[in-house]
């Protein structure tokens, strides 16, 4: 990896400042402790603003009955509360120039949007409102342990360094520990009792003068880092050696979030990158869930904290460690020192000592765990094995009785020592099916059966023959290490089987993901897989235009989902970030929704609910299986807006071509016919007998044809509308062809139109009428395309279908054009005027309709087309 | 003698009933159904007036009109669907005399053959005088008179009455206009819009409802022939 080149801004440099010159401001009040006077500096500016005819608004000011303060909010506008959290929404309608928001680190109500204050503070400053807060220092993320230490009281309430990194300004408010005290001994600062107990507690003179310090040091810490942006931006060298970078390493246990913070301080004064990474070795298969938790809480700490991080694979964690260290560059390392006895150390090695012995230029540093005092777990840790139930210890005396069974009638052959051997067999199938103290239940009462039934003196615990003794010492001995061998045979078995059904699941998911072809197949894939892996409930919203959505899919028909409910999921759509139950944003819904990303955008949202809370590593499947989901609803999306605008491009393209089909095969008659009649009209007595009888049998023919069009355009528009409801029933075929040649003969103007029919043909399933003009059409055609011959309608059977042929002896059909013939508008570039491309369409659409089929060729003995009408037989059942 | 009339149309019934109103007005009548047999009618006889459809199944009718020029400059009437005005001006651009939009009745289409077959005559012979009683232009002279008085046209005005009194009956294409009346060619559309306005609040009765100078829509204006 090579260092940026920081002597020139980088582009990262001047794009974080051009996105700052958008983003509002945040100006931060920082103080030493409660009552050193932050909200009344802050409300002293505010005024000072205002009088300059600034926009200042107050979203939420804590005064705690002070009265100094209270008397500075006079004439300030200030948001009434909603449900005793700030409403934020009001602020961001009201969008001020200023928005005053007291305490920062304040935690939200359960139910507002955010938990944290600091995260409405953020939404503030994205709308471009600039914003001015407090803070105490003992908030800070990564001097809690330093504060918990000197004060012996441990903050809950905790803000990210980064939101205090990204502030724009700070501002420290000072006060001398004294002064404070008497602050506090007037009254100004709580209430006189709570002030009492607070002045006992807290408000020492020590600890004040150490908060003090810690206050100082980070503002000024502060001004360092606005110094060194600015010098970057100015594209100023490093002062520094540049390119120090730390890494921590981080493990599942109790003290690992203390050496992240630890570190996290050593990199801030040592102006150092820091990188926070974890080995995943084959131990991190049996981390219980508690512990698994603990572990990507740490490392989200160690975002928090700004670090970078990274979970590596290997099964030795120092050689890995190191392996990756040299890669990133890393100057030094820190890890923690569990503390273990010199025993196990020699035994097993230790990790902190292969540090150290393969280290090379790289500095290890080792911070002593346990030498800052750390706080309890707030979730109780569960035993790694299961804990023992009754069934366990019912099981386990059962076994000892089998075996005690078992071993009565071999008690005559063989030496007592012997027997142990049985009752080692029960243990071993005690531990595997039950666990651990299953295992060792079953070996104490084995050890006291045996000694009771089979050992000298009988029906005693005690033991006469030093044989026996050593039988049962080494039996316990066995009991022991079997249970333990083969209790863990059994984690790993689980941990496999676990291992093996989410792989299932995915592989199950992705298989059916590559078959789906529409946004919400993709989407039910996904809800009915999750439904089934969490045992939850499950929605799977899709993106519907820029910023909403809509439910594609859910795994159970009764899904209720309040306006909150929608909320979120919309949320998490427009941010790109997980919502409800678990999350950040927005816990108190029921509910989790998931982004399902893909690279380029977020194709929707997956919610999940349950009783309980998903686990983390539950969460992480969920994750893997929306990813999977996410490229298919996008992929299905694409192609689903792919078939629309081609469906859409041809509707389009057949309403342009019946357009100008409509133009020139109505008006054309109609030319004709005005032109005729006004003819007839203004010369009637020019015109000769024949000539206003060529006129008048011109109008006929005329209005025939626009007849014949209009007639056509109707039964293709009752095709389109699903109006024509075919009567199927038997049709004798050769009636059928013999009545259209007759009507045909009419209208064909002297040319033969010939039948061809063979003798006594079977009936055809069809509808009478439908056929009738299905065959005129066809005949029709052929005596419009071909310009002269006979035409000739043939009838035959062929196996158990009825083929009615249309011949013709014109040039046939122009390669090329056989699959585009039965299109609609389709005319031959060939063929002579007067057709309306609809005829062939509407015999399709027929044929369709009653279950026949038609095809269209050229005949092979001469020039000339044959277009087949082809029906089932009807045969009595 | 009688006048002989080319009829080009691939649609037997308008046709039927041209040949019957021309062979009615004493006109020989031949007639062709596609561009290739017109083409072979022009080459081997002159004729003094040809009916012609712009969608012909082999081609543009309007490619018949330079060729009909150079065998004996007949007048000419295109026959052209209502909808393709750009069609409708080429081919007036290119030499047609006058259009005529399917449908159409006898009447009209007869009054437009009249016009172009006098305006082909006139071209021939003096200038003429336009006089209706209520407006007199003499063109020899360069007088414009509207109820005895002089309307005061301005040069460009009197450049556009010019042609439009020396076409009367016919339609003149805005091209055309812009060509003959104008000296520099960045004139547009818009500016003889512009003109013909003032010159019709100069010579009309009512320049609302224009009696003279008629708009052609998409294609040009047209001078009313004496009554």
């Amino acid at each position: 990896m090579t260092e940026p080149d920081e002597r020139r801004p980088s582009p990262d440099a001047l794009l974080q400042q051009a996105k700052a010159e958008h983003r509002g401001k945040l100006k931060i009040y920082l103080g030493a402790a409660p009552g050193v006077g932050k909200t009344f500096e802050m409300l002293s500016d505010a005024r000072k603003r205002r009088a300059e005819g600034g926009d200042v608004v107050a979203g939420v000011i804590e005064t705690h009955g002070r009265a100094e303060t209270l008397a500075l909010t006079d004439g300030l506008e200030i948001l009434p509360r909603r449900m005793q959290e700030m409403d934020l929404d009001a602020l961001l309608a009201r969008k001020p120039q200023v928005a005053l928001v007291d305490e920062l680190a304040h935690t939200n109500a359960e139910g507002s949007r955010h938990p944290k204050r600091w995260m409405d503070v953020d939404e503030l400053l994205n709308a471009g409102i600039d914003v001015w807060s407090t803070l105490n220092v003992q908030h800070i993320e990564s001097l809690n342990d330093v504060v918990a230490r000197i004060t012996h009281i441990r903050v809950r309430e905790t803000l990210p360094d980064a939101v205090l990194e990204r502030a724009d300004e700070v501002e420290l408010v000072d006060l001398t520990p004294d002064e404070l005290i008497k602050r506090l001994e007037q009254g100004k600062v709580y209430a006189p009792e709570q002030a009492q107990r607070a002045l006992r507690n807290y408000f020492v003179p020590g600890n004040l003068a150490a908060l003090r310090e810690l206050a100082m040091r980070r503002a000024a810490d502060r001004i360092d880092e606005q110094v060194r942006g600015l010098r970057l931006a100015q594209g100023e060298t490093l002062p520094w050696a540049a390119g120090e970078r730390l890494l921590v390493c981080v493990d599942e246990r109790e003290a690992s979030p203390e050496i992240v913070r630890h570190a996290k301080r050593r990199a801030d004064q040592a102006k150092a990158q820091l990188l926070a990474v974890h080995v995943e070795t084959g131990r991190s298969a049996r981390l219980t869930d508690v512990e698994t938790a603990r572990l990507s809480e740490t490392l989200r700490l160690a975002e928090r904290l700004g670090a970078e991080t990274a979970t590596l694979p290997g099964d030795r964690v120092a050689d890995t460690l190191l392996v990756y260290a040299r890669e990133q560059n890393v100057t030094q390392i820190i890890v923690g020192k569990a503390r273990r006895s010199f025993l196990f150390e020699a035994m097993f090695g230790s990790v902190v000592r292969q540090l150290i012995d393969r280290a090379g230029a790289v500095a290890v540093e080792i911070v002593p765990e346990g030498a800052i005092q750390t706080t309890k777990a707030h979730i109780s840790l569960s035993s790694p094995w299961p804990a023992l139930t009754t069934r366990g210890v019912a099981e386990a005396i059962v076994m000892t009785a089998v075996a005690t069974a078992v071993c009565w009638p071999l008690d005559e052959w063989l030496k007592a020592s012997n027997l142990t051997l049985i009752y080692l067999a029960a243990v071993l199938a005690s531990a595997l099916t039950r666990g651990l103290w299953a295992g060792l239940l079953t070996g104490i009462a084995s050890a006291l059966a045996f000694n009771w039934f089979y050992t000298d003196p009988r029906h005693t615990f005690t033991i006469n023959n030093p044989d026996n003794v050593l039988a049962v010492l080494a039996f316990s001995g066995a009991a022991l290490i079997v249970s333990l061998l083969a209790a863990r045979a059994r984690q790993q078995t689980l941990a496999a089987r676990s291992e093996a059904r989410t792989s299932r699941e995915l592989f199950g998911l992705s298989r059916m993901l590559t078959t789906v072809t529409s946004e919400d197949d993709a989407a039910s894939a996904l809800a009915q897989y999750a439904a089934r892996a969490f045992d939850a409930e499950c929605a799977v919203f899709a993106r519907v235009g820029l910023a909403d959505i809509r439910q594609a899919s859910s795994s159970a028909m009764t899904l209720a989902l309040t306006e909150n409910d929608w909320a979120a999921a919309r949320w998490t759509m427009q941010k790109g970030e997980a919502t409800g139950r678990g999350a950040d944003t927005l816990p108190g819904v029921r509910w989790l929704f998931v982004p399902l990303r893909t690279k380029r955008l977020v194709a929707g949202v997956v919610g999940v609910a349950r009783e309980t809370a998903l686990t983390p590593s539950e969460r992480r499947r969920l994750a893997g299986m929306g990813d999977q989901a996410a490229s298919a609803m996008e992929r299905a999306h694409v192609a689903e807006a792919l078939e629309q605008s081609r469906v859409e491009t041809e509707a389009e393209r057949l309403r342009s071509t019946m357009l100008a089909s409509l133009s020139h095969d109505l008006r054309t008659p109609i030319a004709g016919i005005l032109g005729a009649a006004s003819s007839l009209r203004a010369y009637a007595g020019r015109h000769d007998a024949e000539t206003q009888a060529n006129l008048l049998s011109s109008i006929e023919t005329e209005a025939a044809r626009m007849q014949r069009y209009v007639h056509k355009l109707l039964d293709m528009t009752r095709l389109d509308a699903g109006g024509v409801k075919p009567r199927i029933e038997a049709v004798d075929p050769a009636d059928a062809a013999a009545s259209v040649a007759a009507r045909v003969g009419h209208a064909a103007e002297g040319r033969p139109v010939v039948t061809d029919i063979e003798p006594s043909l079977p009936f055809v399933r069809a509808d009478a009428g439908l056929l009738d003009q299905a065959l005129f059409n066809l005949t029709e055609n052929a005596l419009l395309h071909a310009a002269s011959g006979p035409v000739t309608l043939r009838v035959s059977r062929i196996g158990r279908e009825v083929r009615f042929e249309v011949v013709d002896e014109g040039n046939g059909l122009p390669a090329g054009e056989e699959a585009h013939i039965f299109d609609r508008f389709a005319r031959s570039a060939s063929a002579r005027r007067g057709g309306t491309g609809l005829g062939l369409a509407i015999v399709k659409g027929f044929a369709g309709l009653m279950g026949g089929k038609i095809e269209a060729r050229n005949r092979t003995d001469r020039p000339g087309a044959v277009f087949s009408l082809i029906f089932p037989v009807d045969e009595p059942l | 003698m009688k006048l002989r009339a080319l009829v080009v149309d691939d649609e037997a019934a308008i046709r039927r009933f041209l040949r019957s109103t021309l062979v009615a007005e004493e006109f020989d009548v031949v007639e062709a159904d596609s561009l290739k047999t017109a083409q072979v009618l022009i080459a081997g006889a002159a004729f003094d007036l040809a009916v012609l459809d712009l969608g012909l199944p082999d081609g543009d009718g309007a490619d018949l009109i330079a060729p009909l020029g150079r065998a004996g400059a007949p007048a000419i009437i295109v026959l052209s669907a209502l909808d393709d005005e750009p069609r409708k001006v080429a081919s007036l651009d290119r030499g047609a005399d006058d259009f005529v939009s399917k449908p159409f009745g006898v009447p009209e289409f007869m009054a437009r053959v009249r016009a172009a077959l006098r305006h082909r005559v006139k071209m021939q012979g003096a200038l003429p005088i336009y006089d209706d009683g209520r407006l007199m232009v003499d063109l020899s002279r360069r007088i414009v008179r509207v109820d005895g008085a002089d309307p005061k046209l301005t040069p460009r005005e009197y450049a556009l009455l010019h042609q439009l009194v020396v076409h009367a009956g016919k339609v003149l294409t805005h091209h055309h206009l812009l060509s003959k009346a104008w000296a520099d060619s960045d004139a547009d559309v818009q500016a003889l819009r512009v003109h013909v306005r003032h010159l019709r609040q100069k010579i009309e009765a009512s320049p609302d409802a224009p009696a003279y100078i008629r708009t052609e829509p998409g294609v040009g204006y047209r001078f009313s022939e004496l009554p």
